[in-house]
């Protein structure tokens, strides 16, 4: 029973501030108070109406998109190869391509930074996409890999010995039996750059810059509950596509059972 | 079969540029004022031991010491609920409540412990932000996922019939935890303890933000003086001090997990 107690209390730490946020998100004055004295969608509209915010949310956009688009392939081969391949020294390919996930993001952003200016390509979103690429591709790579070690080879051999070119057996049997993990890969690798913000921070202008670095240049600088409302958009669209892929792909396999 | 590598190998190979500049510049003079550089000097990796840094690193290993303690002793029990419930619908709740601050960006979770620790929603008794305390709890709530799920994992692995035994033969509940579980999931916890504390020691939107400038870490440090100062050696010189801390954790978490049976 205490020890019952102590799990909910637990979960509620680690709950409770997003609840904050998104009370805050309703309330009618630019004081922050709690529970707020009424209701109203200003801050909403702020968040709408606010010209960087918009900026910022077509870079996201951009940036995202682009950085799936090309994280998705380039892992699901590399998933491929890993399990399939006669790799000599495979544990190591497979922590380089994790490695990415490890290096300390101011290290990895100033590095990017630094890479950038050399090239002039500051004032290019080319230098964000490489970077989102390269910090999505192990959640690409890990989601394909668990689906891909389900693969039984023997039914592309069937397709095979049935006659199908490789080609023909990659794209009617292999893809639409990893769609489970390569729809998991393209899930957190959305979501994964879609929140991305310490490298974003360093490699990004007023110009290029996506929401979160918008979102913390305006907490250092204002104090009104703009950044709640725009917080609970981000919320409620992360707690939908974690949900989604709980009921729908077996998240307890993929994070328990690696 | 290696061809199919090599798209993977061409995103990480633009990342090892970036790693790869940001070490040369960590050899380079800096000039002030400048952006460009004078030639190679070991000046910058010595003025990270400079006096005026020494606070920020000794709190950077004191608060990710803290972190991983207090985080270890609070994921402890939600992972073994998450871990050993015969309820799937619990262990979907729980799952989900964990993996959405995990997904969750580190700015909007750190937005909300500004609200909750400001006096906003509680009168708290000492102050909160901009203090270390703050700061602390921040840490702690921002690990929780992580040592969650990294427990969770070791945990599945054990098979409950051990504990039945010791049960079984007399134990009381704490002393088959203390005796059974606890050494049985010490692979978990030596693993999760070494992940949260290289992953905090280069924290930078919690002590950023809930720090409000009162309280540095070595990323901190970092941002300073790269985005702030415009001083890239010196920056170059501290991010490589987080990147060699980190590595030096994870290649002993690999010896460790290389030398015993899975």
């Amino acid at each position: 029973m205490i020890a019952r107690l102590a799990v909910v209390a637990l979960l509620a730490f680690m709950t409770v501030p997003t609840v904050v946020v998104i009370a805050v998100s309703f309330n009618p004055t630019a004081i922050l108070s709690f529970p707020p004295s009424g209701l109203s969608l200003r801050w909403y509209a702020n968040v709408v109406a606010y010209p960087q915010f918009r900026r910022a949310a077509v870079n996201s956009l951009l940036v995202t998109a682009a950085a799936a688009a090309l994280a998705l392939p380039a892992g699901t081969l590399a998933a491929l190869a890993l399990e399939r391949g006669r790799l000599r020294g495979r544990s190591v390919w497979a922590a380089m391509l994790l490695s990415p996930l490890v290096v300390p993001g101011v290290a990895a952003g100033l590095g990017f930074l630094i890479l950038a200016a050399g090239l002039g390509l500051l004032r290019s979103r080319s230098v964000l996409v490489a970077a989102h690429v390269a910090l999505v591709l192990p959640f690409v790579v890990r989601s394909v890999w668990v689906s891909v070690r389900n693969l039984d080879p023997v039914l592309e051999r069937a397709a095979a010995s049935l006659g199908a070119t490789p080609w023909r057996v990659f794209r009617r049997v292999t893809l639409p039996l990893l769609r489970p993990g390569l729809f998991a890969g393209l899930l957190f690798a959305v979501v994964v750059s879609l929140n991305e913000f310490v490298v974003s921070l360093f490699i990004s202008n007023r110009v290029t810059e996506i929401l979160p670095v918008a979102m913390f240049t305006y907490v250092v600088n204002y104090t009104d509950p703009t950044i709640a409302a725009l917080s609970s958009l981000f919320i409620v669209v992360t707690f939908l596509v974690v949900w989604l892929a709980d009921r729908y792909l077996n998240l307890a396999g993929v994070f328990l059972r690696p | 079969m290696k061809l199919l590598l090599l798209p993977a190998l061409v995103v990480l190979a633009v990342f090892a540029a970036a790693l790869a500049a940001l070490f040369r510049w960590s050899l380079l003079e800096f000039v002030p004022g400048s952006l460009q550089t004078g030639g190679l000097t070991l000046a910058n990796l010595r003025g990270v031991l400079a006096p005026q840094y020494l606070g920020a690193i000794r709190d950077t290993v004191v608060l990710s010491a803290l972190t991983t303690v207090l985080t270890l002793v609070a994921a402890y029990p939600v992972a073994y609920a998450l871990a050993r419930t015969p309820s799937r619908r619990v262990r979907s709740a729980i799952l989900v409540l964990t993996l959405a601050p995990f997904f969750t960006g580190a700015i909007v979770r750190t937005y909300a412990w500004v609200l909750v620790l400001g006096n906003t929603v509680l009168a708290w008794p000492v102050p909160m932000l901009f203090t270390e305390r703050g700061v602390l709890v921040g840490l702690v709530h921002f690990s929780m996922p992580t040592m969650i799920l990294v427990l969770a994992a070791a945990l599945s692995h054990i098979d409950p019939v051990y504990e039945r035994a010791a049960a079984s033969l007399g134990a009381s509940p704490a002393r088959v935890f203390r005796r059974v579980t606890l050494p049985l999931s010490m692979p978990g916890i030596v693993s999760g303890g070494l992940i949260v504390f290289a992953w905090t020691l280069s924290a930078f939107p919690t002590p950023e933000l809930l720090g409000g400038g009162r309280v540095k870490m070595i990323a901190n440090v970092v941002k300073d003086l790269g985005l702030d100062s415009f001083n890239w050696p010196g920056a170059a010189a501290f991010a490589m001090l987080a990147l060699a801390l980190t590595l030096a954790l994870l290649t002993a978490l690999g010896r460790l997990a290389a030398g015993r049976p899975s």
